[in-house]
C-alpha cells in the first residue's frame, strides 16, 4: 500500500469563532474499514462533513484518490465516488424508496442503475418490500439503511458512515454491521464508519481513531484499542450491550 | 366510546360567539357603520348604516356559532379518523380515468358550447371562461415547476409572463415576424430573464427568496412603467398583430379565414382558435413537466426540496439545478406572455402587477404543491369563480343597482383560502405521486437514470 485512499492533514473547521476541529490528521487505505469514536460534540461529524467541504476546512488539507479535494465543490467531490450516509440519515422523506436509491445513482453509470439495484436490495431485502412506499413512512432502521443503500447506489470508492447505530434496535445495529462486514469482504469496499457505539464500531473495523474535543487523542488496531483501559472506562463500561 | 369528548360545551360556543361578534362590530363600525356621501353640492357628509351594521354583526356571531357546532366537531372527528391505507375502489376508478376524461372534455367544449348557446352567444363562454382559465391553468403549472417541484417560493412570477408579453409585442409589431417564430424567441427571453433572477437568489430560500423575486417583479413592472420610448409606459402597446391560421388572417376580408374556407364570417372562428392554441400550449407545459419529472433533473427538482445538503453530497450541482427550474418555469410563463398579447391585441403594466403573482401563487398553493390536477382544479375555482361574479346580474336586483359582486372577489378568495387550508392544510391534492414503479423496472430506460448534471 502506497498513498492512503483518503488522507487528511492538520484540518481545522471552524463554526464561526468556534474551532470544532484543531488540526486533525487521519488516513484511510484501501479495502480498510477505519472508525472514528469520541464523545457526544467531540468534533466526529464535522469531520465527515468537511472532507465532503461542507463546511470547509479553514487550514490543512484533504486528498482523495491521489487528489486535493479541499476547495472542491460537495457535489464535485462527490463525482470522485465518495459517497456518504451522512448525521440524521437525510433521506427524501416525499420520495419513495425506489425514488431515493434513483438519486443515490445520480453519479453512477445509468447501464448500472439495474444491477447495483438488484444488488443493494440483496443486500437489505427489507428495502425490497418498502420499494414503492415513502422514505418518510419507514422506520428508523429502514431508513438507515435506505442511506446506506442510497449511498452505495454510487458505486463509491469510499463510503463514510455518521453513526448508523444510533436510536436502533441491537438486532438492526448487527444487521447493518453485518452488511457492512459484507460490503468490505466481498466487494472490496473502503469504509469510514464514524460510531458511538464503541465496542462494535472497534470489534468490526480494521483501524480505529478516537476524538477527544477536535484532537485524534488515541489510534490503533481496532482490537489494541479495545485493549485500552482509558478506552475501555471511557467508551465501553457499561456500553457492551 | 367519545361521545363524552366530541359533545359540544354550549356555553363556550355561545362565548366564542359573543366575543366574535363583538369583534366584528369594533372592526365594523367605521368600516360599515358610518359612510361619507357626496349631496348635491357636492359637499362630504357622513351617515350612518347602522342597520347594516348590525346585521353584519349578527351574521358573524351567527356564522361563529354554526362553526362551533358543525364544523368544528367535524373537523375534530375527522382528525381522529384513522388514515386509509389502501384506496377504496372508486378512487382509484376517479384516478385513473380523470385526466383522459377532463382532457376529452376540455378539447369538445367549444363544440359543447357552440351547440349550447349558438355562434351569437358562445364568444363570451368560450373567452372569458376556456381562454382565460387555460391562460391561468398555463401560469399555474408553468409556477408549479419553481415552487410545487423545485420548492423556491417565487413571487414575482409574473415579470415572465411580461416578458413574454412585450417581447412578443415589440417584436412583431417592430419586425412583422409572425406569432410562430416570436412564440420561442420570448419564450427564451423569458427563461433568459430566469436565469438572470436565478443567479442573485441562488443562496436564498424561504422567506429571503420570496422577498426578492417580489422585488424582481416590482422591477420589471417599474421599468416598464418609465421606459416610455420602449414601452409605451402606463399607455402601453396597442394595434399588436394577432395570430393567423398558418399566414391566414382572422378578419372578415377577402384573404381571412372565413373567405378562404368559404364561411361566414365571425369573430368566433378566431376564438376558438386561440382557445385551441392556449390549450395545446397549457397541455405542452403539462406534459413536459410529467416527462422531466421522470427525469434525473425534474428527481433533482423535488429532492432539492426536501434536502438540499443531502443534495449535494449525491453529486447534484444545486446551483444548475436550480437554475433550470427557474428557466424552465419563466420559459412557460413567456409562453402564455405572448399568447397573452396576441389574444389581448393590447398590453398595458396594469396587467402585471403583483396582485396576478400572488393570484398565481395562490393556483399553486392551493392546488396542493406538486399536483398539476391540483393546480388545474384550483385555476378553474378562481378564475372561473371570477369571472361567473360578472354573471350575478340578478344580485342587483336585492342590493340595489350599484352593487358590483367582482368588488367582492377579494373577499371571497379570501375567505375561500381559509376554508381550503382548514380542510386541507397542504392544498386541495397533497399526495405526491411517484415518478417510477419497480413494476416498471424492466422499461426503466437508460435516459431514466442518467446522471443530471442539473
Ligand atoms: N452547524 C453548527 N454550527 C455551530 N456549531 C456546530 C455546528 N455543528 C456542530 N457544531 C459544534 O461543533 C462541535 C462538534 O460537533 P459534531 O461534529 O456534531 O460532534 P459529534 O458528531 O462528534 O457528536 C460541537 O461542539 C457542536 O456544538
Ligand atoms: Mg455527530
Amino acid at each position: 500500500m502506497t498513498t492512503p485512499l483518503l488522507s487528511v492533514r492538520g484540518v481545522k473547521t471552524f463554526y464561526g469563532r468556534v474551532m470544532a476541529l484543531k488540526g486533525v490528521d487521519l488516513d484511510v487505505s484501501e479495502g480498510e474499514i477505519v472508525t472514528l469514536i469520541g464523545a457526544n460534540g467531540a468534533g466526529k461529524s464535522t469531520l465527515m462533513m468537511t472532507v465532503c467541504g461542507n463546511p470547509r476546512a479553514r487550514e490543512g488539507s484533504i486528498a482523495f484518490a491521489g487528489r486535493d479535494i479541499t476547495h472542491l465543490p460537495t457535489h464535485e467531490i462527490a463525482r470522485l465516488k465518495l459517497a456518504q450516509a451522512p448525521e440524521g440519515r437525510r433521506i427524501f422523506s416525499r420520495m419513495t424508496v425506489l425514488e431515493n436509491l434513483q438519486m443515490g445513482a445520480t453519479t453512477a453509470e445509468p447501464a448500472e442503475f439495474e444491477r447495483d439495484l438488484d444488488r443493494v436490495l440483496a443486500l437489505f431485502p427489507r428495502l425490497k418490500q418498502r420499494i414503492g412506499q415513502r422514505g418518510g413512512t419507514l422506520s428508523g432502521g429502514e431508513q438507515q439503511m435506505l442511506a446506506i443503500a442510497r449511498a452505495l447506489m454510487a458505486r463509491p470508492r469510499l463510503l463514510l458512515l455518521d453513526e448508523p447505530s444510533l436510536g436502533l434496535a441491537p438486532m438492526i445495529v448487527r444487521q447493518i454491521f453485518d452488511a457492512i462486514r459484507a460490503l468490505n469482504k466481498q466487494d472490496g469496499l473502503t469504509v469510514f464508519l464514524v460510531e458511538q457505539n464503541a465496542y462494535h464500531a472497534l470489534k468490526l473495523a480494521h483501524r480505529g481513531y478516537v476524538m477527544v474535543n477536535g484532537l485524534i487523542t488515541l489510534s490503533g488496531t481496532g482490537s489494541e484499542l479495545l485493549e485500552r483501559p482509558e478506552i475501555k472506562s471511557a467508551y465501553l463500561e457499561g456500553g457492551r450491550a | 366510546m367519545a361521545a363524552e369528548g366530541q359533545r359540544v360545551d354550549i356555553a363556550r360556543a355561545l362565548r366564542d360567539a359573543g366575543v366574535t361578534a363583538l369583534i366584528a362590530f369594533g372592526l365594523f363600525l367605521p368600516l360599515i357603520g358610518f359612510q361619507t356621501v357626496t349631496d348635491i353640492r357636492n359637499d362630504l357628509i357622513l351617515t350612518t348604516r347602522w342597520p347594516l351594521l348590525f346585521a353584519i354583526t349578527a351574521i358573524v356571531g351567527a356564522g361563529r356559532l354554526a362553526y362551533s357546532f358543525g364544523f368544528e366537531p367535524w373537523l375534530n372527528q375527522r382528525a381522529l379518523r384513522p388514515v386509509q391505507a389502501a384506496p377504496s375502489a372508486w378512487r382509484s376508478f376517479v384516478g385513473k380515468w380523470f385526466v383522459p376524461f377532463a382532457i376529452g372534455f376540455v378539447i369538445v367544449y367549444p363544440v359543447i358550447v357552440i351547440a349550447l348557446n349558438g355562434f351569437g352567444g358562445s364568444v363570451k363562454w368560450i373567452d372569458n371562461f376556456g381562454i382565460q382559465i387555460l391562460i391561468y391553468v398555463m401560469l399555474g403549472w408553468g409556477l408549479n415547476i419553481v415552487v410545487g417541484l423545485a420548492g423556491l417560493l417565487d413571487l414575482g412570477y409574473v415579470a415572465f409572463y411580461a416578458v413574454g408579453a412585450y417581447s412578443y409585442a415589440l417584436l412583431a409589431k417592430t419586425f412583422g415576424f409572425s406569432f410562430w417564430i416570436l412564440l420561442p424567441m420570448a419564450g427564451t427571453l423569458a427563461s433568459f430573464w430566469g436565469i438572470l433572477l436565478g443567479f442573485p437568489v441562488l443562496r436564498l430560500r424561504g422567506d429571503y427568496l420570496a422577498i426578492v423575486t417580489l422585488a424582481f417583479g416590482e422591477i420589471i413592472r417599474i421599468v416598464i412603467i418609465n421606459w416610455v420610448d420602449l414601452t409605451g409606459g402606463y399607455a402601453g402597446i396597442s394595434g399588436i398583430p394577432r395570430p393567423t391560421f398558418f399566414g391566414i388572417p382572422f378578419n372578415a376580408n377577402e384573404d381571412g379565414f372565413a373567405a378562404v374556407f368559404g364561411l361566414e364570417f365571425s369573430p368566433l372562428y378566431r376564438t376558438v382558435f386561440l382557445y385551441y392554441l392556449i390549450l395545446a400550449l397549457a397541455l405542452l407545459t403539462a406534459f413536459v413537466t410529467v416527462r422531466l419529472r421522470r427525469l434525473p433533473v425534474g428527481r433533482a427538482w423535488e429532492a432539492l426540496r426536501e434536502d438540499e445538503i443531502a443534495c449535494r453530497s449525491l453529486g447534484i450541482n444545486t446551483t444548475n439545478t436550480k437554475l433550470t427550474a427557474f428557466a424552465m418555469g419563466a420559459m412557460f410563463a413567456g409562453f402564455a406572455g405572448s399568447f397573452f398579447a396576441a389574444r389581448q391585441g393590447f398590453i398595458s403594466p396594469e396587467s402585471f402587477t403583483f396582485l396576478e403573482s400572488a393570484t398565481i401563487l395562490s393556483i399553486v398553493v392551493l392546488g396542493g404543491m406538486g399536483s398539476q390536477i391540483g393546480v388545474a382544479i384550483a385555476a378553474i375555482v378562481m378564475i372561473g369563480g371570477t369571472e361567473i361574479m360578472r354573471e350575478l346580474d340578478f344580485l342587483k336586483q336585492i342590493f340595489g343597482p350599484t352593487f358590483d359582486p367582482t368588488q367582492y372577489r377579494m373577499l371571497l378568495f379570501g375567505f375561500a383560502m381559509v376554508l381550503i387550508m382548514i380542510w386541507r392544510p397542504r392544498g386541495l391534492i397533497a399526495t405526491r405521486a411517484p415518478s417510477v414503479f419497480l413494476k416498471e423496472r424492466k422499461s426503466i430506460s437508460v435516459d431514466l437514470v442518467k446522471e443530471g448534471h442539473g
